[in-house]
């Protein structure tokens, strides 16, 4: 009785994935491991790569310095820009969802032939340039703007608005960038709604409404969760929206990072910093990812 | 060439009866997916020019031994053998062996012209000829007007006749097909066994083919080998698997059968008596076991003969109650339930438009087999 | 009933005016003469004007094509490999590592992503010299993007590819790269397209990450605009939105009609089919 090992025509395999598992080393994980060393360094006159391991008389040392992330804790300043950034972005999916569900749900209702056309009506904005839709908002709630004077030429105010730079404006450019990414997913799911359910409900006696929070929305809750994570998780390190149309109350995270970069040079912080965030993003994609691998298993 | 009006045409063709040559030679086959031995030391020698059909239900092995004869699946042991040449580790590019999938496979983004010269081009052959041959294989399957057509294009039935052109392009020493009527419909599906094994007869290829059907594996093959469980339970002519199972499986699997259970009362040479809860039974031959042994007594359908008057035969008969009646047209399909509670299904043929014994439900009637009509069962 | 059906078109109504007002507004202010506000003061092509001589801007939009396309390329070639080595190999070391670094880029802030990258290369800079901040690190960071997202694209695309053709075509005779480039590719060939215009679009969008990457003289037009815009309102950006919107626009409408033309076409060749 012969045995085999895997067939020579098999071996061409280790070149196709070492290709592109180097690519992916060399620009994901290899980032991140030298962010984390930097982030317990500090910043001197070589540069921010201070050393983390030596070798002096005889002896290994590593010095690992947490006295960045100390800092991190005790600032306040960190502490409320992340909880600032979970909150917009909190705010932000919640809003998305209620403006965006309805609109998918009728999307996703409307005669098949037209679905065409208005889903391709959702995506355009988004091939255009999503800086200059930022300036455009910009543009329209101005001291000088175009809601501001059309208000004024109606003479419903008197002196303009002080609408820029505050929570309020952030939050519409917020929901403004991101209400496609919720309507995608949202539509997909509700376009694949057999309305054989929607009938079968009807015919056993439940109201329009009550089909709706029944049968509709516990189906389309991947749609719900799928379009919820793609606007939440960049919501949080959202950094042109608050620095174009935000204000010093709205610091968020990404802001922070920036300014720590750009303005103080002070690297090390702006690792630490990064290490943090990334791990408090690693969390819900984690969730992500196993809810999406569960649904799978399930189907 | 085998003709439809020959009666078995499925049956041997003339060149193959001549020389049972053997060509294709399994050896001890296994192929185990973690702890779960899918295919269980197969050995099986198939002829030259032979339609050799693996017949069995879903998860048997017979998709995965197929699969290793291409070379798609790497055995955990054992021999393949082709023609004298050991192909086991032989990647799929490199055997003389083609395949008919089940979903066809054939590529959209080519014509059908390009779709059966596709094999031929990685050969390298000339231009001329690769037209020359396109050609001929068209003509083969009747899609001569077909070859700038995409497969989207096309019937499901025009899409199988690319696909079996396509496979017999290359003129591989071995077909193989995968359930190759199963995405048809009923009617077509009768129509194409006999378009099939004319153009495979034709050509002259020794052909595998792997089906869950058992009408269909009759209808074409020359030999079936009946498979479950990843072992082979019989191989032989459709004629004499279905006549002469070798166990209960295979009887129950192939055609009905009404199976009883009983022990031998009586051993000679030349009869048995078998005695059941129903009746006892005289097996016109003898067999090789002991008296006292339990062995199942296996009756096709249609050995059986009913009718009103008690017959005389003291064995071989019983008699029952109609309980179910179906006439299907051709044939009368009778399920008599017995004293102890047995049900046995007889079906009687219609031979006269106006026949006398017309039984209806309810009616007692009296079922009777021949000797020879049995078949003695110990496993 | 009724009400209903009022209800759902006036939401889609508002909701697309929300998505629009802002988009007519810059086209519609790239032609008004006023320069400091948004008060309509006169229709004039002043701004594009200006816009031709603004040689910031133009250098930067070169520029930015040219990394587009040099980053769109290679994120298809990658994005291909990796989609391929996610789709067909269901096992091997470290394959949760792999999907992981596939799709981080898609969730990590892009503040993250540009730091740790520009950390990255000053790093090797330092070390050996290379690379000099420019055209280089840019169309690396926007490959790094691209490649997440093209994988995901072809990703979906060779699920839907059954299986049995790459089988077909090697037990015709075809070896494993063949394959590849004879069959998985011509059918793949419009996801390999929709994930260039996805990847190039968003190399020419992008701020954050060519901020991070970019060295002295290497401005790109998200740059050269996002830094006007924070200092205030500028016509000429407006002028550049108006040509990118009419661009885009003909770009997708263009598309789709092209698309659900080839789709009806197909259909109906489909169904004359099984008529014979």
């Amino acid at each position: 009785m012969k045995k085999f090992s895997r067939p020579d025509w098999l071996s061409g395999r280790t070149a196709v994935i070492g290709i592109p598992y180097f690519w992916l080393a060399v620009c994901s994980l290899l980032p991140f491991l030298l962010v984390l060393k930097i982030s317990f360094g500090e910043m001197d006159a070589s540069g921010p790569f201070g050393t983390l391991v030596s070798y002096i008389d005889g002896a290994l040392a590593v010095r690992i310095r947490l006295g960045n992330y100390i800092y991190l804790a005790q600032d306040d300043l960190y502490i409320i820009a992340y909880l600032n950034s979970i909150r917009y972005a909190a705010l932000t999916t919640l809003i998305c969802l209620i403006i965006g569900y309805p609109f998918a749900y009728f999307m996703a209702r409307a005669p098949q032939a037209r679905r065409g056309v208005l889903m391709m009506l959702v995506m355009l904005p988004f091939w255009t340039s999503f800086l200059l839709r930022i300036y455009a908002w910009k543009g329209m709630l101005s001291n000088n703007g175009v809601l501001n004077n059309f208000l004024m030429s109606a003479g419903v105010i008197d002196a303009p608005i002080h609408m820029m730079n505050t929570e309020f404006s952030l939050m519409i450019g917020m929901v403004y960038s991101y209400l496609p990414f919720m309507i995608l997913p949202l539509f997909t799911n509700l376009s694949k709604l057999d309305v054989r359910l929607i009938e079968a409900a009807a015919d056993l006696g439940s109201t329009p409404w009550s089909t709706f929070w029944r049968i509709t929305v516990p189906l389309s809750k991947s749609g719900i969760i799928a379009g919820s994570m793609l606007v939440f998780i960049p919501c949080v390190g959202e950094f042109v929206i608050p620095d174009l149309l935000g204000g010093p109350s709205t610091i968020m995270i990404g802001h922070v990072m920036w300014d720590e970069f750009f303005s103080n040079v002070d690297w090390p912080m702006a690792s630490t910093v990064t290490v943090v965030v990334i791990l408090g993003v690693l969390i819900p994609m984690g969730i992500l990812n196993k809810y999406q691998s569960g649904d799978e298993q399930k189907l | 060439m085998a003709s439809a009006e020959s009666g078995n045409f499925s049956g041997t063709s003339p060149n193959a009866a001549a020389q049972d040559r053997p060509f294709l030679q399994i050896n001890n086959l296994i192929k185990e997916f973690g702890d779960n031995r899918v295919v269980n030391n197969v050995s099986v020698t198939i002829n030259k020019g032979e339609i050799f059909a693996l017949l069995g239900s879903s998860g048997c092995g017979k998709s995965t031994l197929l699969r290793m004869l291409a070379g798609f699946e790497t055995p955990t042991s054992g021999e393949i053998v082709l023609n004298g040449k050991n192909i086991i580790a032989d990647a799929p590019y490199h055997r003389p062996i083609n395949m008919m999938f089940q979903s066809y496979a054939l590529f959209p983004h080519l014509s059908v012209w390009d779709n059966i010269a596709f094999g031929l081009r990685r050969e390298g052959l000339a231009g001329d000829d690769i037209a020359e041959r396109v050609e001929k294989m068209l003509a083969l399957v009747q899609l001569a007007s077909f070859g700038k057509r995409k497969p989207h294009q096309l019937s499901g039935g025009q899409q199988q006749r690319v696909a079996l052109a396509r496979s017999l392009a290359k003129r591989p020493q071995l077909l193989l097909l995968d359930e190759p009527l199963a995405a048809l419909d009923k009617k077509l599906r009768e129509r194409t066994q006999l378009e099939l094994v004319n153009i495979i007869e034709q050509v002259g290829v020794t052909c595998v083919m792997v089906t869950h059907d058992q009408e269909e594996a009759m209808a074409m093959a020359s030999r079936i080998a009946v498979m479950s469980d990843g072992v082979i339970l019989q191989i032989g002519e459709p004629r004499n698997v279905y006549e002469t199972p070798n166990c209960r499986f295979v009887a129950d699997f192939i055609g009905s059968v009404n199976m009883f259970s009983g022990t031998v009362v009586e051993d000679e040479p030349d009869h048995v008596v078998i005695q059941s809860a129903e009746c006892s039974h005289y097996v016109g031959h003898g067999i090789t076991g002991t008296p006292g042994m339990a062995v199942s007594v296996a009756i096709r359908p249609e050995k059986i003969a009913v009718s009103a008057e008690r017959p005389q035969q003291q064995h071989n008969c019983v008699s029952g109650e109609v309980i179910e009646l179906a006439y299907l047209g051709s044939y009368t399909v009778y399920h008599l339930k017995l004293a102890g509670g047995t049900v046995i299904k007889a079906t009687v043929g219609n031979t006269e438009r106006h026949g006398a014994c017309r039984p209806k439900w309810g009616d007692r009637l009296y079922a009777r087999w021949d000797d020879d009509a049995m078949v003695v069962l110990t496993r | 009933m009724n009400a209903y059906r009022w209800f759902g078109r006036s939401w889609l109504a508002m909701g697309y005016f929300f998505l629009y007002i802002p988009i007519i507004m810059l086209v519609v202010y790239s032609f008004n003469s006023s320069s400091q506000d948004m008060i309509w003061r006169g229709f004039t092509l002043h701004w594009y004007e200006a816009l031709a001589g603004d040689d910031e801007i133009i250098a930067g939009f070169f520029l930015s094509l040219k990394v587009a396309t040099l980053a769109a390329t290679c994120s298809v070639v990658l994005g291909t490999f990796t989609a391929y080595v996610l789709t067909n190999y269901r096992q091997f070391t470290g394959r949760a590592l792999f999907k992981g670094m596939a799709s981080a880029p898609l969730v990590m802030p892009e503040v993250i992503i540009g730091l740790s990258l520009l950390l990255m290369l000053v790093g090797m800079d330092n070390a050996i010299g290379f690379p000099p901040r420019g055209l280089l690190t840019l169309v690396f960071g926007h490959t790094v993007l691209g490649v997440a997202y093209s994988a995901v694209v072809i990703e979906s695309r060779l699920k839907e590819i059954s299986r049995s053709l790459s089988e077909a075509a090697m037990d015709l005779g075809c070896r494993p790269y063949q394959v590849f480039f004879l069959v998985t590719l011509p059918n793949i060939s419009q996801a390999l397209v929709s994930a260039w215009l996805l990847t190039f679009t968003l190399s020419l969008d992008d701020v954050v990450v060519s901020a991070f990457l970019t060295g002295p003289g290497y401005s790109t037009m998200p740059i050269v605009i996002f830094s006007r815009a924070r200092l205030g309102l500028d016509p000429r950006v407006n002028t550049v939105a108006a040509i990118t919107i009419a661009v885009v626009s003909t770009g997708v409408v263009l598309s789709s009609l092209y698309m659900a033309r080839a789709e009806r076409l197909r259909q109906k060749e489909i169904s004359a089919a099984f008529r014979h």
